[in-house]
């Protein structure tokens, strides 16, 4: 299987997500950057799942694993969108340059 | 051995390079002028109106609510599949173990049912 | 015996449950909590309804299986709920908070059940190395030293935070129903990671116990401090869970296996594609490096720290981090020791630097919390000199630390709870001042913890000290060791300071004669067993510490 294609895009779609965290002030989009990165991860789980049954192992590790993945990133947008929800009833914002109440 | 992880290695280069460009060109193409209507929520082209929409907001927030619980509800669905594919070698166990986590699941939907998250006023 | 007969045999696989029976324990336990709590006032039809259940699944278990001893204590257990729940149907919080507690003494009971077992197997095993013992449910769980040492951690850890929470709680009207269930789950979520023996249980568990922490944190929901610190907490794990995760998927990519032991021998027999498992194993050390908050990774401790209640904040600091520490144990001295050419030199630098900037930073801090939180930062510094040792000295150093740590930080925040609850804000230096003439005791209480925190010889802070640098010199690394005896003094500084201003100065001119303390009885428990414990281990018993945790200094293989 040429393998060198979905890994190179997982690496590109990972890298969309950290270049978004890193830039994004807007809570929501970092959310949504986060979830990318965990996107392209699942084509990472899914791609080496597909190389080891090339290699003939008959359990589908990758594959279910990324079955978590899916679960538990939408577990996590989940309660992430109602942390910002809460913030922004309270402050009417969601720019995370905001949320500077603590510095010293 | 080694020919076959060329890929990866081209791929962190790429993925290096890639960032790099984005944020050179980003910072050295767009000028930078931000004013209200360009930090305004992007809505298909409707002028984000706080007073039109109803309920006093852009987006009933209840929208949000029955979306959140739709995808978490649907997505621990996808543990039926693998489940369903191997539950003749685990016979009656398999379907107790299932029952479990189905009533775990069930759990939850009481709580959101009691706590008000299905009501729609 | 006819009914007997008509019962279809039950095939059960072999999967062994035990393995995970603290976890089944807390998380059922959990449940339950969540379930009495929703439903209300038909809280005891619903408690009735969990004990036809659990009494009917144990009868089955029992004609079936022949066994007695599972299905007895199940059955009693479902017995003991429903009778709780009648006793105190009227006060919800109450039989929550006590639900709370029993789960997690029993899950130190099971626990310890489970550590008799290991023990046992341990006799006649070649005590130099770290000896191997059964990787359990598909080579998904460990049952080892670690796991069960730090099993035990954690739920100590549970089982002090529950009655320092419930005055506290109530004062600040935060004292809603899903308060303990979620500390019981972020529980299982520890316990579950402190023995995962593969990478896909490693990263289900971090998910688990950070989820409910998320929440934990922001639970105080109208007070901005709180929001703010769910939100850092949560954008900053979420993406450090990504970060990990994607380190999690090139091990698997390189060795073809996500089982830890498996995944560390695939690597050390590698010849060509080292670039790979490098990359793999600096992902793994910032996504750990996250949850254990180490320099770099350890922007959100502070402002986390300063912001969740306080409770929950005593108990982030302790149970967290032992349980991130467990799994990173597992992960590099356990299973990547051969190739500690490669970690142990980051490791080192990211130790130097968390214990410095974490103790210099502290020293400028004016919240009481919030230098505390600098302070768990560099406490995290310390316990890496375990990890660079990569002796079996360094890993027992590591568990003794931890579980030393968690009754400091329980024990410090706890008072600072109960101060807080007096004086309705948090806890400035300034606030502190005098403290000791009017409230003497918490005022020693405080002092006790602080100069523990210190590593002041004849605490237990020294022992655990003591039991990390002697590892670190062990294994050659004394200059490593310099700097941490550096970093203690500068720490010191600013415990000291602390002690001073409640003890040497006076009270503040212009500032209220204040209500005397009325310390809650659950409060004042936790607070006094997180003292007694410190004594003990600092003065009577540090060698029956250091020696269980010598024994358990294991990882399976």
């Amino acid at each position: 299987m040429q393998a060198a294609f979905p890994l190179v895009f997982a690496a590109l779609l990972f890298c969309v997500g950290v270049f978004g965290v890193l830039s994004r002030r807007n809570a929501v989009l970092v959310l949504m950057s986060v979830e990318l990165m965990l996107a392209a991860v699942t084509i990472n789980l899914v791609t080496f799942g597909l190389l080891a049954a090339d290699r003939g192992d008959v359990v589908l590790t990758g594959q279910i694993f990324a079955l978590f993945v899916l679960a538990i990133g939408a577990a996590e947008v989940g309660v992430g969108l109602a942390i910002i929800l809460l913030l922004y009833r309270n402050r009417a914002t969601v720019n995370i340059d905001d949320a500077d109440l603590m510095k010293y | 051995m080694l020919a076959e992880y060329l890929p990866v290695a081209v791929l962190f280069v790429i993925a290096f390079l890639f960032v790099a460009l984005s944020l050179l060109v980003s910072s050295k193409l767009g000028p930078s002028r931000p004013n209200p209507v360009k930090n305004a929520a992007y809505e298909s082209g409707i002028i984000p109106d706080p007073e039109t929409a109803v309920g006093g907001s852009r987006f009933p927030v209840r929208f949000y609510l029955v979306a959140m619980l739709f995808i978490i509800f649907d997505v621990e669905a996808v543990f039926l599949y693998p489940w369903a594919t191997v539950l003749r070698d685990l016979s009656w166990y398999g379907l107790a173990v299932m029952g479990v986590f189905v009533a775990l699941l069930f759990e939850s939907y009481y709580y959101v049912l009691r706590k008000g998250g299905l009501e729609w006023d | 015996m006819t009914l007997l007969a008509q019962i279809p045999p039950l095939q059960i696989p072999d999967i062994a449950w035990s393995a995970i029976s603290p976890e089944l324990v807390l998380f059922g336990v959990g449940i339950l909590a969540l379930l009495l709590d929703t439903a209300g006032p038909q809280r005891l039809q619903a408690s009735f309804l969990v004990f036809g259940f659990a009494a009917a699944g144990a009868g089955y278990i029992a004609l079936s299986t022949e066994q007695s001893v599972l299905p007895g204590l199940v059955g009693l257990a479902a017995l003991g709920q429903f009778a709780l729940t009648a006793i105190w149907r009227d006060r919800p919080r109450l039989l929550s908070a006590l639900l709370a507690a029993l789960g997690f003494a029993g899950a130190i009971g099971v626990t310890t059940w489970q550590w008799g077992a290991y023990s046992g197997r341990l006799v006649g095993a070649d005590a130099a190395t770290f000896v191997g013992t059964d990787s359990l449910l598909g080579g998904m769980v460990a049952v080892d030293g670690v796991a069960l040492f730090t099993r035990v951690t954690v739920c100590l850890a549970g089982l002090v935070t529950v009655p320092l929470s419930f005055a506290y709680a109530e004062e600040r009207r935060i004292h809603r129903g899903e308060y303990y269930p979620l500390l019981l789950f972020a529980a299982t979520g520890m316990t579950l990671l402190a023995s995962s023996a593969d990478f896909i249980m490693v990263f289900i568990a971090i998910e688990v116990l950070s989820l409910s922490l998320y929440i934990l944190a922001g639970f105080a929901k109208r007070d901005l401090n709180s929001q703010e610190a769910a939100l850092k907490y949560f954008l900053l794990g979420a993406f450090s869970s990504a970060l990990l995760l994607y380190g999690i998927a090139l091990v698997y990519g390189v060795t073809g296996s996500t089982n830890i032991a498996e995944a560390g021998r695939a690597f050390s027999s590698l010849d060509a594609p080292q670039g790979m498992a490098v990359a793999a194993m600096a992902l793994l050390i910032v996504g750990f490096g996250f949850k254990t908050a180490i320099v770099p990774f350890h922007m959100w401790t502070p402002d986390v720290y300063q912001g969740a209640p306080t409770p929950i904040t005593g108990f982030m600091a302790a149970a967290t981090k032992a349980a991130a520490f467990a799994a990173f144990l597992r992960v590099f001295v356990g299973a990547f020791a051969p190739l500690q050419w490669s970690w142990t030199p980051v490791l080192w630098v990211l130790a130097a630097l968390t214990m410095l900037a974490g103790a210099i930073l502290a020293v400028v801090q004016n919240d009481v919390k919030r230098m505390l939180g600098y302070s768990a930062v560099a406490h995290a510094g310390y316990v890496l000199i375990g990890f660079v040792a990569v002796n079996r000295a360094g890993v027992s150093g590591v568990l003794v630390y931890l579980l030393i740590y968690t009754f400091m930080s329980l024990g410090s925040f706890g008072v600072l709870a109960l101060l807080e609850r007096r004086n309705h804000k948090a806890m400035a230096i300034d606030d502190l001042r005098g403290l000791g003439r009017r409230d003497p005791v918490p005022a020693g209480m405080l002092a006790l913890f602080l100069l523990s925190l210190a590593g002041i010889p004849g605490t237990a802070g020294f022992v655990a000290k003591f039991a990390v640098f002697r590892a670190g010199i062990e294994a050659g690394h004394a200059a490593l060791v310099v700097i941490a005896v550096v970093s203690s003094v500068i720490a010191a500084f600013f415990y000291i300071r602390v002690i001073v201003a409640m003890f040497m100065e006076d009270v503040p001119e212009g500032v209220a004669a204040e209500a005397p303390l009325a310390p809650s009885t659950g409060m004042s428990a936790g607070i006094a067993f997180s003292a007694a414990v410190m004594v003990a281990f600092g003065t009577v018993l540090p060698f029956l510490l250091v020696d269980l945790a010598d024994q358990a200094a294991t990882f399976v293989s």
